[in-house]
């Protein structure tokens, strides 16, 4: 017996996905619901960390405009669900833009820094301009997107309401991580891998560093903004902790911990640290301690993450198994 | 906007700029030394700060509130704080010197959460307030602006560490080696100086100074949990407009920032924080060194 040589992760994840719901408790929804966006923001993330070796350090800003922008289409502006959701990457991606503008320019730790400084920027104006951002006290009471369409669907129509936002959320974070393992694995993708191995030597042959680094910068931010529209809502409200340096910290936390030369390592971090979150919480209120002590022991034991480590074993049982290395 | 020409207002002012800017430059130089030698951006210096607030305030309940009960207290406190900086650099972070910068960064957060965590755990999560020692409680008047004498001794002591620091790093052997040690490790270590022992020396000095601004701090603001995350912020800010290493350039970053920050209020009452971000983008694009360091490959 031998496994198949290659498994089409995305569709047994979607599939598997499909009967969350189907287990009847609200609060495995919620958890699904929580660890789809983060997946997707995670792997957002990675376009830049992995894929591009770069290092950002205010990722949390893109995610942040995208659910502000999204959360006040919505509400004030009464536009519907899907456009307004589209405007939030569109906005992501439009300040990452010009935020990358500058950021590309720098290498190594300059860039980290001057993604932070952009980031702190943002915070700081959601955090003030009370008239739009809600300032402080942050955006409350953001609708649920109307999900009628669902409704003509047998066993689906009749769900709760969380149970049917949880069926949209797993539609778009899919769409997008089709998306984005499309960009990784296109030739614009190897050219990315190509800089990130050895910028000098991708100038030599002809390609324009900073361009490509501009253009997935753009792309990351996209689609942090579209993980940050759907976590508005389904967090039902946007604050400006959503921009805070500590966001940014906690989603290079989950991308690092899953691994970041794989595609999935991200989203495993996700839902890695969301379930260990709830775990613990449930037992004591020092979270933050644990987390810290988690980290401490993937710096110290698994430096290629948890997929890095995944990665070893399924090449080892194969090995066995198969025969083959 | 009159009082934009009052010079007792301006006077005003310039006296909290300048008490920010020192207390700012006491955390800062212990980040920007820490990253000039050891090339590591220390997120965990706040948490040093932070932990040394909050010994100086339990030790200010049991040595009393009389002047040398607070000389005490801040011995200690920055006393303790460079015994845990040393321990965390010998067992922890000198496995770290090789790793890439993403995994420093990491494993200083790892610090932030768990210290955070540890002292809200010691110490509970009510604000703590210091009084001032009596010795230094009063105020004097100065052109007509009231000019407490705590404030006064922080803007001495700032440029009088900075002084301190200069002799150190450029008047002495150690200081000698240090800086060799800074621009090439092995070739130090090749000429037989005990280089690990430098860095954890340097690392010491560091916290000793983020635990004894802790302490100095806890009389003017109070001691909660979160204080941690807004220094380092504040501090890092300073460190990058200035130049992340230098000395002097973190002393002129803190003046930019505190003098910002005073003045800003009166041109932009709600956005002053957005200006020291603001300040600190620019540099990054115009000068990503900073206004007075050297660039790193």
């Amino acid at each position: 017996m031998s496994l198949p040589k290659r498994i089409p992760w995305t569709l047994v994840l979607f599939l598997v996905g499909l009967f969350i719901p189907v287990l009847g408790s609200r609060y495995y929804t919620f958890l699904a619901t929580d660890i789809l966006i983060f997946a997707m923001f995670a792997t957002s993330l990675n376009l830049l960390l992995g894929v591009s070796g770069l290092v950002p350090f205010g990722h949390a800003a893109y995610f942040g405009i995208g659910a502000y922008v999204c959360a006040i289409f919505m509400k004030d502006l009464s536009v519907p669900f899907l456009a307004a959701w589209l405007a939030g990457g569109v906005g992501g991606a439009l300040f990452a833009a010009v935020f990358g503008f500058f950021c590309v320019r720098l290498t190594s730790v300059y860039f980290s820094m001057l993604t932070m400084a952009f980031a702190q920027i943002v915070w700081a104006i959601c955090f003030k301009w009370n008239d739009v951002t809600g300032g402080e006290q942050g955006y409350p009471n953001v609708p649920m997107p109307s999900m009628a369409w669902l409704e003509w669907l047998p066993w689906v129509g009749d769900l709760r309401i969380d149970h049917k936002f949880y069926y949209l959320t797993l539609i778009l974070v899919a769409l997008s991580m089709a998306a984005m393992r499309r960009i990784v694995n296109s030739p614009f993708g190897r050219i990315l891998t190509t800089v990130r191995d050895n910028a000098e030597r991708a100038t030599f042959i002809g390609i324009d560093v900073r361009r490509y680094r501009l253009i997935v910068f753009s792309l990351a931010g996209g689609f942090a903004g579209l993980a940050g529209g759907l976590f508005g809502i389904f967090n039902r409200g946007v604050f400006p902790d959503f921009c805070y340096w500590p966001k940014s910290a906690e989603v290079l936390i989950m991308t690092i911990l899953g691994g970041i030369h794989h595609f999935w390592g991200p989203s495993v971090g996700a839902a890695i640290i969301i379930l260990l979150n709830q775990y613990i919480v449930s037992y004591t209120e020092f979270w933050p301690f644990f987390l810290g002590l988690i980290l401490l022991v993937l710096l110290f034991a698994f430096p290629g993450g948890v997929a890095g480590a995944f990665a070893i074993l399924v090449r080892g049982v194969r090995s066995i198994v198969g025969g083959r290395g | 906007m009159s009082e934009l020409l009052d010079p007792v207002f301006l006077l005003g002012q310039l006296r909290s700029g300048l008490t920010t800017a020192m207390f700012l430059f006491l955390i800062a130089s212990g980040l920007s030394l820490i990253f000039g030698v050891l090339k590591i951006i220390n997120f965990a210096h706040g948490s040093l700060y932070m932990i040394g607030a909050y010994i100086s305030w339990n030790m200010t309940l049991i040595l009393g509130k009389t002047s040398l009960g607070f000389l005490g207290a801040v011995a200690v406190a920055s006393v303790s704080v460079a015994i845990l900086g040393g321990l965390v650099e010998r067992f922890l972070l000198r496995y770290m010197y090789k790793r890439e910068e993403l995994y420093q960064l990491l494993f200083t957060y790892a610090l932030v959460l768990i210290f955070a965590d540890a002292c809200k755990f010691i110490w509970g999560t009510q604000p703590h307030s210091v009084s001032r020692p009596p010795i230094l409680s009063g105020s004097f008047d100065l052109l007509g602006v009231r000019f407490p004498h705590y404030d006064l001794f922080i803007i001495v002591l700032g440029p009088l560490i900075a002084l301190g620091f200069w002799v150190l790093l450029n008047r002495t052997s150690f200081g000698r080696i240090i800086r060799a040690a800074a621009l090439d490790r092995e070739m130090v270590g090749a000429l037989g100086a005990n280089v690990s022992g430098l860095y954890l020396a340097m690392f010491v000095l560091a916290s000793f100074l983020a635990g004894l601004s802790g302490a100095l701090v806890s009389p003017i603001k109070s001691v909660v949990p979160g204080m941690d995350v807004e220094i380092i912020i504040e501090a890092f800010i300073v460190v990058v407009i200035g130049g992340l290493g230098s000395l002097w350039g973190t002393l002129l970053g803190s003046l930019i920032y505190g003098l910002t920050l005073a003045f800003g209020i009166l041109i932009f009452p709600r956005f002053s924080i957005f200006a020291a971000f603001v300040i600190m983008a620019v540099v990054l694009i115009v000068r990503p060194w900073g206004l007075m360091g050297r660039p790193v490959k």
